[in-house]
């Protein structure tokens, strides 16, 4: 058993935060793998551009060039699924890529083995057309095998077009209606909070999703209920599917209404991992109000072809740009795709 | 006869038209304006808004204020277009729709697009398979299914004739031209696009093609079937429904939708109220949607001319067996 335990100061004086983690055995919180290159990931099964096998869990590594290497990791598998699903959205996808990365393998605890355990945290990709940031990230995790990301899109697939709670492990609502996502994590912290568990609740949404008026009758509500046990994060990519959010809707002065909305705003750079992590852990201290961390991205993050055009919101890559993302991203496209979809 | 054709005619996705009439309409009509939800280039109301960008409004992703400014549009005198896609439109908006547009009787066009599971990839989450059920449902509303490229066309020009709130289903993917090129669209008509004696088929939108697919097959077979292009599912063409009842003694109704309130159970209330036959329908049997090509849920789904083949043989031979029982009596 490992015990964390964390002093801080606040505003209100000291907090003291004790976490227990549990060993394997007794459903254990996640603790990411070793690897070393990208696209290579050397453990003792398997070794690809994909890891054919599940992935071993090994005590956490999060330092911050590990969690570096896992969202570039994830970012591949997205444009790899994406390719091979021949639909779906890629600009929000790798746009959120460096804040699920922080919470799938830095902040929340859960557990691949036992994806129902009660006392996870809980996340809520409002912005459901970036299902596919958050199956890679289970996927890595070991919620399922990576295989199934080639069955992204496809008739039976356990992995739908947008989060399907269904059919898919590790899923904990249905989004892909955009504007929903935070009333339900709303929900879900309320129970939480009822039943006295140590759980705390994620929501990402997209600064184009804000514009729905729901978001802001759950940014009413969890400002009410003091809901302290929630942290959501607006993927402030600016763009949404017809253009500039400045052009289309304008929603500024976004700190601002969150703020007159009674919650507790971090404004970060959602591609720095080091602001990412901190601010999850500043949140987790904050008291008697929710937490929105408002990440300044860029949409399509990571390649230059897909970076700030909006054009690319919902469209896959093709070939010839995977090839374009591989060089990229230094990794070798050998055995692509034969060998990792074998 | 159109079901000979089908085969070999082009393929033209609805909302295309759509956007192409609509941008066409707003020269020669100053009132018309047009709203989205940040889905113009789905919808093709960028047409419009490349167009006539000063009578264009995105509402950004916010239905339910659309259908709400929409309304004030109309109560001052505007002719707006508002879209999005069906699910939205129709589920987010409903009760929008229902209080500020329906009810005040408003001059509101909901025209909206990706329809029925042939959304394909994106999922239940995208799918629209109650809309029609959900639009009929409110009184004042009409409601519209074209059929091919050629109706969407001259419906999108004959409801701003018109003047009250109108709902129009058009769809993502690329259908099979059914119609003439000079067809005409009258509003809370039928069309019998195939005759026959034996029974009838009355679709919807895709299902109409399908539907002649399925007639020339049991064709085949000996069999003659009406086809009946029932684009205006409210109000319903009661008339051809009943004359089709006595006629043919047999029904079967296909649609892109929910068996559950939609054409099929708009054909089965007149059915049943004016000249009870054997019916069966054709549709999504009370379940969601998935992900998948638009060709593979169509299978998956029952919605296929050889499913449509196995129903009019059902109601056949029921049809037959109450005839036989009745002569027995
Ligand atoms: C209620 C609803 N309306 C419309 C859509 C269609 N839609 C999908 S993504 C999107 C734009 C979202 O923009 P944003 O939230 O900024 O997402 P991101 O830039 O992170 O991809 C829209 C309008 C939807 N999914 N749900
Ligand atoms: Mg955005």
């Amino acid at each position: 058993m490992r015990f964390f335990a964390s002093l801080r100061m606040t505003s209100e004086g000291f907090r003291v935060t004790l976490r227990v983690r549990f060993l394997a055995s007794l459903g254990m919180t996640f603790s990411c793998n070793c690897f070393s290159k990208i696209g290579v990931i050397n453990h003792k099964k398997g070794v690809g551009i994909l890891a054919k096998s599940d992935v071993e869990l090994k005590p956490s590594n999060t330092s911050i060039d590990n969690l570096k290497k896992w969202a570039k990791q994830l970012r591949l598998d997205v444009l790899m699924m994406l390719n091979k699903a021949k639909s779906g959205h890629t600009g929000g996808s790798l746009s959120a890529a460096d804040i699920v990365t922080a919470l799938y393998f830095y902040k929340m605890r859960h557990n691949p083995k036992d994806p129902k355990w009660a006392d996870r945290d809980r996340f809520v990709l409002s912005k459901g057309h970036a299902a596919p940031i958050q199956y890679a990230a289970l996927a890595r995790c070991g919620y399922f095998s990576p295989k199934e990301l080639f069955t992204l899109r496809k008739l039976g697939s356990i992995l739908q077009g947008h989060p399907d709670m269904k059919c898919t492990p590790g899923i904990e609502v249905c989004t892909g209606s955009l504007g929903q996502g935070l009333s339900m994590a709303n929900g879900m912290a309320l129970a939480l909070r009822l039943d006295k568990r140590p759980s705390r609740v994620y929501a990402l949404l997209g600064d184009g999703e804000v514009e729905e008026g729901q978001v802001w009758e759950a940014a009413m509500s969890a400002a009410h209920y003091k809901l302290d046990n929630l942290c959501a994060f607006v993927d402030f990519n600016g763009f949404q599917i017809d253009g500039a959010v400045t052009d289309v809707m304008n929603i500024e002065p976004l700190s601002e209404k969150w703020k007159a909305f009674g919650w507790h705003v971090i404004m970060i750079d959602g591609h720095n991992m080091g602001q990412i992590i901190r601010a999850l852990d500043d949140a987790e201290t904050i008291k008697s109000q929710p937490t929105m961390i408002i990440a300044r991205t860029v949409k399509g993050k990571g390649v230059s072809i897909f970076e700030g055009k909006y054009q690319y919101h919902g469209v896959p890559p093709s070939d010839e740009e995977l090839k374009k993302s591989f060089d990229e991203l230094g990794v070798s496209a050998d055995g692509w795709p034969e060998k990792v979809l074998q | 006869m159109a079901g000979e054709s089908v085969t070999m005619t082009k393929l033209i996705a609805t909302r295309d038209v759509y956007g192409e009439t609509l941008a066409r309409l707003g020269e020669s009509s100053q009132e018309i304006v047009v709203l989205d939800a940040d889905l113009s280039g789905s919808t093709k109301t960028n047409i419009f808004a490349k167009k006539f960008p000063e009578r264009f409004f995105n509402m950004g992703v916010s239905e339910a204020d659309m259908m709400g400014t929409a309304a004030g549009l109309a109560a001052v005198g505007k002719i707006p277009f508002a879209s999005t896609f069906a699910i939205f439109a129709s589920g987010r908006a409903w009760e929008q729709v229902r209080q500020s547009i329906a009810y005040p009787k408003l001059n509101v066009k909901i025209v909206a697009s990706h329809g029925g599971i042939t959304v394909g990839e994106d999922g239940a989450s995208h799918q629209a398979i109650e809309d029609i059920a959900i639009m009929r449902a409110i009184p004042n509303m009409t409601v519209i299914v074209p059929c091919d490229g050629v109706e969407t066309r001259s419906v999108i020009q004959e409801i701003v004739k018109y003047n009250g709130p109108v709902y129009v289903r058009v769809a993502r993917g690329k259908f099979p031209v059914v119609l003439p090129e000079d067809y005409k669209f009258t509003m809370g008509k039928g069309m019998v696009v195939r005759d026959g004696k034996d029974a009838t088929i009355i679709a919807m939108g895709l299902m109409v093609s399908h539907a002649l697919e399925a007639a020339a097959m049991l064709e085949k077979e000996g069999l003659q079937i009406q086809v009946i292009n029932m684009s205006t599912i409210k109000p319903i063409d009661r008339e051809l429904i009943v004359k089709a009842a006595k006629e043919t003694g047999a029904i079967v109704t296909c649609e892109e939708h929910s068996i559950i309130g939609g054409l099929g159970e708009a054909v089965a209330s007149v059915v049943a109220e004016e000249c009870p036959v054997p019916m069966k329908r054709v549709g999504i049997q009370d379940k969601f949607g998935q992900s998948g090509l638009a060709e593979e849920l169509l299978v998956h789904y029952g919605l296929m001319p050889k499913d449509i083949e196995k129903a009019v043989k059902n109601v056949i031979e029921k049809s037959q067996s109450i005839r036989v029982k009745t002569l027995l009596l």
